[in-house]
């Protein structure tokens, strides 16, 4: 048996398995670290059929962020798994049965007998081939417009996630800096003009005093 | 010789594997959010193995734009589990009755 072929079924049994254990994990945190693992192998097949740009990009991207940001969610918040497990395998004949149903179908259609899907041969690249160049190259010329496209959906997403989970404390005592800049000193202080206070005249009564 | 089929199949088998994972764990948000990560990665794979056996990178850069999109659906999903959690205290789907539909 070739080494590729090795390599392909290795990755691929632990994929389905990372994937099998993601949707049946008792803890989240084990669920999230079980997807991690089934990206780990997916980068491997996509090595395998020479994809090197998303297999890194896909760890780089995909586990470096997206599931370190699960990872923080599902840390974060307090579930209650026992509450969550109810009826757990009820549902589990039905889903069995779809699923069954569509990977038998699938399986039917896509093993090559019927379709000629064999005949495909798989393309060997020359070893100065590159593949990140060639992408950048169809990506920046071809697709610029979906590339654009896919930059405003990140801001959008950004800005969505920024302002939903965005609250204002009212417990806190702040300082609003555009308050403070805008200050004008006459709405501050106030200066009244009286009448300067003058000497007071001697009384009477003191002089009839000194007289007796 | 691993030929093209092997690839859709095993990309089969994991979109059946988030399906099942959809009907299992219907109370659990984030489990939800994972399973559909995984149809989108199962999704993905298909992309890739045809783009290998046809010779056009045209699937590997539908690929990208895939990863994009989900990128931003699971920062935005999170979101919004985080203000739910916040809210109700809980991310169980039984509680989420505002509506009382």
């Amino acid at each position: 048996m070739e080494f590729k072929t090795i390599l392909f079924y290795l990755f691929a049994v632990l994929t389905v398995f990372a994937a099998v254990r993601v949707i049946t994990a008792r803890n989240p945190v084990h669920a999230v670290l079980f997807l991690v693992l089934a990206f780990f192998n997916m980068s491997g097949l996509w090595l395998l059929l020479q994809a090197e740009f998303l297999a890194i990009a896909l760890i780089m991207v995909y586990v470096g962020a997206v599931m370190v940001l699960f990872l923080f969610v599902v840390m974060m918040l307090d579930i209650n798994i026992e509450r969550m497990r109810q009826g757990f395998w009820s549902n589990l004949p039905l889903g069995a049965l779809v699923g069954f149903l569509m990977v038998g179908e699938m399986a039917v259609v896509l093993t090559g007998r019927y379709f000629g899907l064999e005949s495909f041969p798989a393309h060997e690249m020359p070893a100065s081939y590159s593949n990140t160049k060639e992408l950048a190259r169809v990506l920046f010329t071809d697709y610029v417009y979906p590339f654009e496209l896919a930059s405003i959906i990140l801001l959008v997403a950004i800005i969505a996630a920024v302002m939903l989970t965005l609250r204002h404390r009212k417990d806190t005592k702040g300082m609003t800096s555009s308050a403070q800049v805008a200050v004008r000193s006459r709405d501050r202080m106030r200066i009244v003009k009286m009448a300067s206070a003058t000497e007071l005249p001697a009384t009477t009564a003191d002089q009839e005093g000194d007289k007796a | 010789m691993i030929s093209l089929s092997h690839y859709l199949v095993l990309a089969a088998i994991l979109f059946a594997i988030s399906v099942v994972g959809i009907f299992l764990n219907r109370k659990n948000l984030i489990v939800l959010l994972m399973a559909i990560e995984l149809m989108l990665l199962a999704v993905n794979l298909n992309f890739v193995a045809f783009s290998h056996y046809l010779n056009d990178l045209s699937g590997q850069l539908f690929v990208f734009f895939i990863l994009v999109v989900a990128a931003a659906e699971s920062a935005i999903g999170l979101a919004i589990l985080v203000v739910m959690f916040r809210n109700l205290s809980s991310i169980h789907v039984d509680d989420l009755d505002n509506l009382k539909g």
